[in-house]
């Protein structure tokens, strides 16, 4: 019989949107196990009444991102002895969205900071025009490829300092979605992407800080897609102006 | 400073006050903030003007830090 | 933010770049065997030259600073609309008086 392992003390946030507090568990260490299988034990095994997101548990979905001692992260891709400080672990849902309970967040802000960033294909043919050749390795397309893998996941939007204290900015997933769009020869509505992510709450707010591109999980580099969203917006100034 | 020419004698007073250590190392501790913020704003606008790669960047940022490092010791020596 | 005050900021900081290497460089000068306020009018009064140099600074500094710290209050302390602008505002002109005052002062009046 081996011996007993010592328990993990963790704190998880559980709540609604008015109001919460941390809530402490004891859970028995295993010899290797992920956050998402920590907050799985709980669920199961200690309070039922916990609500967690998760579906792939492989990381490819993005669904169980949370706060892990602070860092957003993806629960079921980080190990608990990587993240363990002391014995402790603290779980709390993704930072700058509205909770919906405990770890859920409510993820329509981030989505129509997506919308409104004009990260959409504008076509510019039809089905009975040939296909528009790409090539692969041309300057736009290799700037496109370094941010489509985005899962939305939102990450990087919890990652992001400027979005926590500017309630219209758009975030770094929506604003590198609308630069994939810039990219592409084949979008015939550039001008109207440009306009939408150089108002208000767009690109020129960011303070190139790089949260969002040091905590990605798929290792995208949204700080330099918006630094060169702002270079766009500044060409498209001087250019205008003649 | 607009003092040193309607009350001369004022400002060399003050003058003379600023003369003291710890007057001294706020002026450094602001110098050194100044100089942060300095290449910390070159950093930014090269990051956001300049389709570089993360190393080119960084090694740039070195490669200028140590040649005015370089350039304030000389500047030092000779005055 | 929008483009005009980011470009204003960008270019308030390309230009004062060089004209704060040289400023460090004259106090550097200036503050050897100590200071005085007959040295600094000595050396300053009646030039155009530093007139020129220091005003260019007082201005651009004076832009770059209203604009960033118009930034920083509407993240940390969440002013907006006419509260913002009006500390914006502010802080520009309180920095154009004072620091042109100062340069009037030791150069050409």
């Amino acid at each position: 019989m081996s011996t007993k392992q010592e328990d993990i003390d963790v704190s998880v946030w559980r709540g609604d949107p008015h109001s919460g507090n941390y809530e402490n568990f004891k859970v028995p260490a295993q010899e290797s196990q992920t956050i998402l299988d920590v907050i799985s034990w709980i669920q199961q095994n200690q309070d039922a009444t916990l609500s967690y997101r998760f579906a792939c548990r492989v990381g490819m979905c993005g669904s169980c991102a949370m706060m892990v001692n602070g860092i957003p992260r993806w629960t079921c891709r980080t190990h608990l002895n990587k993240v363990l400080n002391g014995n402790k672990l603290v779980v709390a849902p993704l930072r700058n969205l509205p909770v919906i309970k405990d770890l859920v967040t409510d993820m329509d802000p981030f989505f129509d900071k997506w919308i409104a960033a004009e990260g959409l294909h504008h076509p510019s043919k039809t089905r009975l025009d040939p296909i528009e050749e790409i090539e692969p390795k041309s300057i736009g397309r290799v700037e496109i490829d370094t941010g489509i893998e985005c899962i939305n996941c939102s990450i990087c939007y919890a990652a992001c300092d400027t979005v926590t204290n500017n309630s219209d900015y758009l975030g770094p997933a929506a604003l590198q979605r609308a630069w994939t769009v810039y990219n592409d020869v084949k979008d015939a509505d550039k001008q109207t992407v440009l306009d939408a992510v150089s108002g208000d709450g767009g690109c020129l707010n960011c303070h190139s800080q790089g949260s969002c591109s040091v905590h990605c999980p798929n290792d995208l580099n949204p700080m330099n897609a918006i630094a060169g969203l702002k270079r766009a917006t500044v060409a498209s100034l001087f250019s205008r102006k003649g | 400073m607009a003092l040193a020419l309607t009350e001369p004698d004022r400002l060399d007073g003050f003058l003379s006050w600023t003369d003291t250590p710890i007057v001294k190392l706020a002026e450094f501790g602001l110098v050194f903030l100044l100089a942060v913020h300095f290449f910390g704003g070159l950093r930014l606008m090269a990051l956001e003007f300049f389709p570089w790669s993360t190393s080119q960047k960084t090694l740039a940022a070195l490669a200028i830090a140590s040649a005015f490092l370089v350039a304030t010791i000389f500047f030092l020596q000779v005055i | 933010m929008n483009i005009r005050l980011y470009v204003l900021q960008r270019i308030t900081a390309l230009i004062m770049a060089p004209l704060t290497l040289g400023h460090i460089a004259v106090m550097i000068y200036a503050v050897q065997d100590g200071l005085s306020a007959s040295e600094i009018l000595g050396r300053t009064q009646g030039s155009i030259i530093w007139f020129l140099f220091y005003g260019t600074f007082v201005v651009a500094v004076s832009i770059h600073a209203a604009i960033g710290v118009r930034v920083i209050v509407s993240e940390t302390f969440k002013f907006v609309g006419f509260t913002l602008d009006a500390f914006a505002w502010f802080v520009l002109l309180a920095m154009l008086f004072m620091g042109g005052r100062a340069v009037l002062a030791v150069t050409l009046l």
